[in-house]
């Protein structure tokens, strides 16, 4: 499923929308401890986290993820917002909690 | 120019996670016992009980410095340390404006505020154990803004250390200085996490007998914070030993 479609099924927020929303989403991961996200997270997964902090943007960068979904109506710190528009890392994000954003992420991978 | 055996990451009983015991009069005896000269009073989110633990430290010849271990939105933990206990009272009252939540102590543990002479004063409500509304930036630019010293605490720790919550540390984020716990020594740290920033280790002691397991030994003027943020530079002849 590609992203943009993600997004709308979903209905997120983008809060920083350039970048590739054609790309094929392949999973999902969802985590608040960068280490382990870095560890972990695949390439063209969507990342859903409450952590807003800039080293987010980085971590997307470094793993090649396909968008970050923050949760909880969750916005990115200015700096962060900053660095994802000039790494065109697409910042998306949900009143949803982490739990249920996955939820149905998982329902929508599941089911193709 | 002097040496200094400090142990700058020490919890009182006002940390809901520290034990009841670590009251001035008895951190003072194990710091002596111990053989420390410097202490760093590090309460989460609080800086309640360093004034006490100062005066008591102080009629052992020991000096302890008042400070608070923050915990940043991310949750992270940052050391700040200060010469003077008004200005640990400043970083206090931003972090207590912007530190959701009550304390449980069913949950969470006892928050108690003693006097010099271990007389029970109260126990605070405020929900210690929480993590501030505020950014680490934002942290470690207040403790500068008062002078203090912003130290990132135990690095080689997944849970709250800055590696662990936020992958790597932000280039451009001015701590003075990396705390590593007491699984590393400071040699070690050094190799772990790079030249690029001081590196002093500290107890984090929550119990009297974990009070001095790790320490760092300074070489200056005095024992106070804007000597310790020289020797974290290299500068005037002030060091960091090990």
């Amino acid at each position: 499923m590609d992203l943009k479609d993600l997004a709308e099924k979903l209905a997120l927020t983008v809060f920083q929308p350039m970048g590739n929303f054609d790309v094929a989403v392949t999973d999902g991961y969802t985590g608040d401890l960068l280490s382990d996200v870095m560890g972990n997270a695949k390439e063209h997964n969507i990342w859903v986290t409450c952590q807003t902090h800039e080293n987010i943007v980085a971590v997307a960068r470094l793993k090649n993820l396909a968008a970050i979904i923050l949760v909880n109506g969750r916005k990115p710190d200015d700096t962060a917002l900053a660095k994802a528009r000039d790494e065109r890392v697409i910042i998306l994000g949900t009143p949803e909690s982490a739990f249920a954003i996955t939820g149905a992420l998982a329902g929508l991978f599941r089911r193709k | 120019m002097k040496t200094f055996r400090a142990d700058l990451h020490i919890h009182t009983c006002l940390s809901p996670c520290a034990d009841i015991l670590m009251s001035p009069l008895n951190i003072a005896a194990a710091a002596k016992r111990k053989d420390l000269d410097l202490l760093g009073i590090c309460d989460h989110n609080s800086a309640e009980n360093a004034a006490a633990v100062a005066e008591a430290a102080g009629r052992l010849g020991i000096l302890a410095l008042p400070g608070l271990e923050v915990t940043s939105r991310e949750e992270v933990h940052v050391l700040a340390l200060f010469d003077g206990i008004e200005a640990a009272l400043s970083l206090q009252e931003r972090v207590y404006a912007h530190l959701p939540g009550e304390n449980d102590e069913e949950a969470f543990g006892f928050q108690v505020l003693t006097g010099a002479d271990d007389e029970i004063l109260a126990t605070t409500g405020r929900f210690l154990a929480g993590a501030t509304e505020l950014s680490l930036e934002d942290v470690v630019r207040t403790v500068h803004s008062l002078q203090g010293l912003a130290v990132a605490s135990h690095v080689d720790r997944e849970g709250f250390g800055i590696i662990g919550q936020l992958g790597f540390i932000p280039d451009n984020l001015p701590l003075d200085a990396l705390e590593v716990s007491r699984r590393l020594t400071i040699e070690e740290g050094r190799s772990v996490f790079g030249p690029g920033r001081p590196i002093i280790t500290g107890s984090d002691a929550h119990t009297l007998e974990e009070v001095g397991l790790a320490a760092t030994s300074f070489r200056l003027e005095a024992g106070t914070v804007s000597e310790i943020g020289l020797a974290l530079r290299g500068l005037g002849e002030r060091r960091v030993l090990g």
